[in-house]
């Protein structure tokens, strides 16, 4: 099979603009193709019905979510000294913010052809209201499933998804537990129990109780209704 | 006489006929089956929509088991995860185990010697024979054939479980791989042992084959019913002896040629209908294959090193990067993808667990047959909730 290389460059000139190489540092070194979204469906027929690739089987389809991140660049200045000495080299921090994305990574394999993997991924535009990315499921049906599990558990939309509800929570959850900043609540059952750890977790962000007032004189006999 | 009465279906002898209020005619019945019912081999539940006796609709609803088992991947190191593993598919943890020493090894470029190669064959195919084992007795249990099956495929289970008590402590939670090899040898008395069940397995096949095979019953509850054509089963990720089943020859021991499978000679049985029927029969051949495989293997197993001496187990970081390792587990494919961002724990931990893929064609397969027929189907896809729902 051709290097991922040879099929971004083929897939470039198809699609302008639409692929991108994301290498794989690792020693496992399984490079991928992180794609425009609005271009993925496209482009995932067109990688399932080339005759050289024929990659007919989309094997693990999954999110992975990247938060904003806090990168701390060092450079180097140089300050002229105001008293007319020379010059100072100083080390400037700056910190820019990384906004984080939602990701998915499909695998895609050839049962015909017998080769693969590759690695397709899409990114969304942000992790709050940019989340939706076209769905893959109408060119293979084994994500049908594995979609709705990134929704469940990472919250991307799909678009185009023929049945898109939550798979593994119940529906009336709210948050995606899968992303790095979930919060898991005090205590999963109906009602929060009195005691133990899940009453310390629950007193952190609870108000104190209002102490109870003590109940009146008790009521003489014979004058309850 | 009012005219209302002349309905086109009086009779011509001038018998009054009531006209028919049916109000239950066409109208669909809902039937959820499960929760808690002992055919869906779990905590599972299949929302059924039923015309008479013939399934219109049927939605699967699971995730009663699920502890976000990737989470806790996430939350713990490497090797914390991999005693997790067994409870992933808990009939077959030592391919579990060797899935993810698989991927972690491909992550950290992580060689592994000889002699643990041949083991994790071994135990592989053990491990498979059970399954296989298993499956067809619960398949046979899910027809109606109350017990007896069911208890002679579970005599031969033990036999095999008893060869993974004595080597790793444990029937079923076997932890046993590590990233770079096993935590332990095998002593010769073990291999005898395995060798001695291998041998005896090939008659305990042609006994269970002549009580059911080509019994009657299975044949007319299994022949024709759930058929899955080749071209739904790869467009759907099904792996496994279900696609197989349907006749497309796709075995990742061959395909990928992992650990020492290319050494060893054996076939890859196929079916020609992809139906119940098929899925069962699939399976025993796939048996007799395993006994080959089984008996190559403890014949040419090396002696040498279990785990490489450069392995590292504390403080076990890989450097940054991805991989995705797979191999042909008895359900199918089962994968784990991880990432690394050179931390002790990963980045993030995927398992592409095979029973949850498989179910996505449930419904097809479901269509236009009866519920009886719906806990027959779901019983040759062979699934798991510990996987399903993870």
């Amino acid at each position: 099979m051709e290097t991922t290389e040879q099929l971004r460059d083929r897939l470039l000139a198809r699609f302008p603009g639409a692929v991108q190489l994301v290498a794989n540092p690792g020693p496992a070194a399984q490079h991928s193709l992180l794609l425009e979204p609005a271009h993925a469906r496209a482009i995932a027929e067109f990688l399932r019905d080339d005759p050289a690739l024929l990659l007919d089987y989309c094997s693990n389809a999954t999110g992975v979510d990247w938060p904003d991140k806090e990168i701390t660049e060092t450079v180097k200045v140089t300050v002229p000294d105001p008293a007319g000495g020379p010059a100072k080299v100083v080390d400037q921090k700056t910190t820019r913010l990384q906004p984080g994305c939602l990701e998915v990574v499909y695998h895609l394999y050839s049962m015909a052809r017998r080769h693969g993997p590759v690695v397709i991924r899409l990114r969304t535009g942000n992790r709050t209201d940019r989340v939706t990315l076209p769905s893959l499921t109408p060119a293979w049906r084994s994500c049908e499933f594995q979609e709705r599990e990134i929704f469940d558990l990472f919250g991307v939309i799909f678009d185009g998804h023929p049945d898109l509800r939550r798979i593994l929570m119940w529906d009336e959850f709210k948050d995606h537990p899968m992303r790095k900043d979930y919060v898991e609540p005090d205590d999963y059952e109906w009602e929060p129990t009195p005691h133990g750890t899940v009453m310390d977790k629950a007193k952190a962000h609870h108000p104190a109780p209002v102490p109870v007032v003590p109940p009146a004189a008790p009521a003489k006999e014979g004058t309850q209704p | 006489m009012s005219p209302a009465d002349l309905s086109p279906l009086s009779p011509a002898g001038g018998a009054t006929v009531r006209p028919v209020h049916d109000e239950f005619h066409g109208d669909l019945l809902e039937v959820s089956m499960g929760p808690h019912h002992p055919s869906t081999h779990g905590v599972f539940r299949m929302m059924v929509t039923l015309d008479g006796e013939t399934i219109v609709k049927l939605k699967p609803v699971f995730g009663y088991l699920h502890r976000n088992h990737e989470k806790l991947g996430e939350n713990t190191t490497y090797l914390a995860s991999m005693p997790y593993t067994d409870r992933l598919d808990y009939l077959c943890s030592m391919t579990n185990n060797w899935a993810y020493a698989l991927a972690v090894e491909k992550l950290a470029g992580q060689p592994v010697p000889e002699r643990a190669e041949y083991l994790r064959v071994i135990l592989a195919e053990l491990t498979r024979l059970l399954n296989h084992t298993c499956l067809a007795g619960f398949l046979l249990q899910d027809s109606g054939a109350s017990g007896t099956p069911l208890m002679y495929a579970f005599r031969e289970r033990e036999k095999i479980l008893d060869l993974f008590e004595s080597l790793s402590g444990s029937r079923m939670m076997c932890n046993f791989q590590r990233f770079g090899g096993s935590r332990l040898d095998a002593p010769a008395d073990w291999l005898a042992g395995a060798s001695q069940v291998a041998d005896a397995y090939g008659a305990f096949l042609d006994e269970f084959e002549a009580l059911i095979t080509g019994n009657e019953i299975l044949m007319a509850r299994t022949q024709g019913v759930g058929v899955l054509t080749p071209a739904l089963a790869t467009s759907a990720g099904i792996t496994g002896p279900m696609l197989r089943a349907t006749g497309v020859a796709y075995d990742i021991r061959k395909v990928d040629g992992y650990g020492v499978y290319p050494r060893l000679d054996f076939r890859v049985p196929l079916g020609d209908h992809g139906d119940t029927y098929d899925r069962y029969m699939i399976r025993v051949l796939e048996m007799r294959e395993s006994i080959k495989i089984l008996q190559q293997a403890l014949a040419a197993i090396p002696a040498g090193p279990v785990m490489d001496p450069k392995a590292k187990i504390r403080g076990f970081r890989p450097k940054a990067g991805e991989a995705y390792g797979r191999i042909e587990g008895p359900k199918g494919e089962i994968g784990f993808y991880l990432i690394s961002d050179g931390s002790p724990n990963p980045y993030r931990y995927r398992v592409r667990a095979p029973s949850f893929v498989n179910l996505t064609i449930l419904e097809d397969l479901c269509l236009g047959h009866s519920v009886a027929d719906a806990v027959i189907i779901l019983g040759s896809i062979d699934i798991v909730l510990g996987e399903v729902d993870r």
